[in-house]
């Protein structure tokens, strides 16, 4: 019989994920999960949830969880983390959560170095209320308020967050992953173990960006979807390390 | 050799796992879950048990069954 | 042991000997020195201060706070208590205790940084979207402040519900002699839902998103009979007779300046009676109907156009007539002035 099983991480709740076929949401909340298993952390973990897709992780995570307002769960992590002993704080959020209404709720939290995990899920676009305009949509790209395509010239351009927080002393690791192949999944969970143990280390705020895809924001195929985020919104967020301290050994 | 497992009523029919794997041992088959999804269909003969798929799958839908380690991850 | 304190460190001084151990906040006149305060005295008494970015992230980060399950606080004024609506949203429907100062000044807009009454209707009617009220006790002297905060810490726990002071930038600034509440005595409850990693038990989930229907309305219903018991914590002082000639309602800083009015006209030998609410949400509507009831008309005064007003006249019965004077964006009316209101309207009888 097998002696090697490839299944749901513990950390996950049996309840099947609500998110749209091929959307790669599902595919970082069992990064993080796999993760959380690893380092046996699902008793200690406490999860700040956004506002937007991933409204659902409550559901989803078998930690404790919290919700948070649109765009506040680096306030809402901010204050866990700081009056709870030994526990480990990671948030969850979307590009509207983060780089739109939240912006200063994640800048101060990085500037002031939170030893807390953000997991940024870039999409380019807002999913839950129908595929509007996003902060980190692309230039020229289609949404629901941008039916002509983004006009730089009306819209503006897009936030770059990882570039953005990168330079701020309090932070000590930020990646831009994406999760569009097998490839990619092993490095983005490299990347997800790697913001972990930052803030097992205690060396302040770690933030790991993924591009992903939007199949029915973008109205594409699930594979056409994945392959858009490789040729297209790499270009605009090229994947990397924009910050890394150093771990101890 | 390895066997995969698809859970029918996780399985949205995205196609992803089709796409991920390069022996082509899945398929969109006929069969309609409970959602009326299309679901994906473990068809393989020489399965390495790469967990390419279960990688790929947003719904946590494969598990994948290996007899011995399979170094895939460094 | 009495001791000499303003409003706002009073109010400091006894959060933390409720147990209350982290206070987040951002600075805004008139109530700056609670903010100091607190910063100093919070490190020393083993607890988490943090000066965020603004009000919005402040409410966000006692909610938080509470969601770990610790006592926790935060103070403002108006443009700031403004600005934290949609977070005391999310606390009531998360159902999270938290202690919450509404040092109140001059609106609307920017305002000014003087006392004021004008945030009445944003406290007890609700504030930001949803269907809720905020538990709000208003004091009217320093050492009523520091009581009032201490006891808070158990009142919002016991209902999971937050409580609002509303204080005013008059009781923020002046210094009393206060005994401040006994450290220890107040001891957090056990909050067996709290967000502290779910080990040996079920993981426990803090949020107030129901998408279905039934669901949502299941938990506002649930709510509402929260809401009801929450009738017990009614308080209220008076100090009326038989056969007033007029009975007086305020509260806070106004209730204050107006007995010495009530108590000058008294030794005129005017028959003045005082009422002052001390819980303005819930309302002391039943003792108010029955105190009014003993008076031939009834007079209201607020550092505003008329907010507690309009529930005093909904509970006044109809014949009754209720008359009003208020004084607004930052002006306090004076004791001399609240005087010569009352006498032209007993002079002019009914």
């Amino acid at each position: 019989m097998s002696n090697q099983i490839l299944e749901r991480p513990k950390s996950l709740t049996q309840k099947q994920f609500h998110y749209c076929p091929g959307c790669h949401h599902g595919i970082i909340h069992r990064l993080i999960a796999e993760t959380i298993d690893e380092f046996d952390l699902r008793e200690k973990t406490i999860i700040v949830q956004p506002v937007g897709c991933a409204v659902y992780i409550y559901e989803y995570f078998d930690t404790d969880v919290s919700e948070a307002a649109h765009g506040r769960a680096p306030a809402v992590a901010t204050a866990i983390k700081r009056v709870s002993k030994g526990k480990f704080v990671l948030t969850y959020q979307g590009d509207g959560d983060l780089a739109a209404i939240g912006t200063a709720e994640i800048v101060h939290a990085a500037a002031r170095g939170e030893n807390i995990c953000v997991f940024f899920v870039n999409n380019a676009i807002y999913g839950m209320t129908g595929g509007q305009m996003a902060p980190t949509t692309l230039p020229g790209m289609k949404t629901a308020t941008t039916p002509l395509g983004r006009d730089v010239k009306k819209q503006g351009y897009p936030i770059k967050v990882s570039e953005m927080l990168a330079p701020f002393e309090g932070v000590s690791y930020i990646e831009r992953v994406m999760v569009s192949s097998p490839k990619h999944i092993i490095k983005a969970k490299n990347a997800v173990r790697k913001a972990f143990k930052y803030q097992l280390q205690e060396k302040g705020f770690s933030l790991v960006e993924f591009l992903s895809a939007c199949p029915t924001g973008w109205g594409m195929p699930p594979v056409d979807a994945a392959k858009w985020v490789e040729e297209n919104m790499t270009k605009q967020f090229p994947l990397g390390v924009y910050k890394e301290v150093g771990l101890d050994d | 050799m390895a066997k995969v497992v698809i859970d029918q009523e996780r399985c949205k029919g995205c196609g992803l796992c089709v796409a991920a794997c390069n022996f082509g041992n899945l398929r969109i088959g006929e069969n309609f879950n409970s959602k009326s999804y299309k679901v994906s269909e473990f068809v393989g003969e020489d399965c390495k048990g790469c967990g390419f798929c279960y990688m790929v799958c947003p719904d946590t839908a494969i598990t994948v069954f290996r007899d011995e380690k399979v170094e895939v991850e460094k | 042991m009495r001791v000499l304190m303003k409003g706002t460190e009073a109010m400091a001084e006894a959060a933390i000997r409720a147990g209350c151990s982290a206070y987040f906040g951002y600075p805004i006149t008139p109530q700056t020195e609670l903010i100091h305060y607190m910063s100093r005295r919070m490190p020393e008494a083993g607890g988490v201060f943090l000066q965020a970015e603004s009000e919005v992230s402040v409410i966000n980060m006692v909610y938080g706070a509470a969601a770990a399950g610790v006592r926790v606080m935060t103070s403002s004024s108006s443009p700031g208590v403004s600005l934290m609506q949609e977070g005391i949203s999310y606390l009531v429907g998360a159902e999270l205790p938290a202690v919450l100062i509404n040092v109140m000044r001059g609106g609307p807009g920017l305002g000014n940084i003087q006392p004021s009454q004008s945030d009445y209707f944003q406290s007890t009617k609700g504030g930001g979207h949803g269907d809720y009220k905020l538990i709000t006790f208003a004091p009217s002297s320093v050492s009523e402040a520091a009581s009032m905060v201490y006891d808070a810490f158990d009142i919002t726990e016991k209902y999971r519900h937050p409580v609002m002071i509303l204080a005013d930038g008059a009781l923020g600034q002046i210094m009393e002699p206060v005994s401040l509440p006994e450290q220890g005595a107040s001891k957090p409850s056990v909050k067996n839902w709290a967000l502290t990693g779910a080990k040996g038990r079920p993981a426990n989930k803090i949020f107030s998103f129901y998408l279905d229907p039934k669901g949502l309305e299941e938990h506002n219903l649930h709510l509402q009979e929260k809401f009801k018991n929450i009738d017990d914590e009614i308080k209220y002082e008076e100090d009326i007779s038989d056969d007033m000639e007029i009975l007086v309602v305020a509260y806070g800083t106004v209730a204050r300046i107006l007995k010495n009015a009530v108590q000058k006209l008294r030794g005129e030998g005017r028959k003045v009676g005082i009422f002052r609410p001390i819980s303005l949400w819930p309302f002391p509507e039943s003792a108010l109907k029955s105190a009014s009831m003993k008076a031939k008309q009834v007079f209201v005064s607020e550092m505003s156009y008329g907010q507690m007003l309009e529930d005093v006249r909904r509970i006044v019965p109809d014949e009754i007539e209720v008359k009003f004077y208020g004084r607004a964006g930052g002006v306090v009316p004076s004791p001399n002035e609240l005087y010569i209101k009352l006498k032209s309207l007993l002079e002019r009888g009914v």
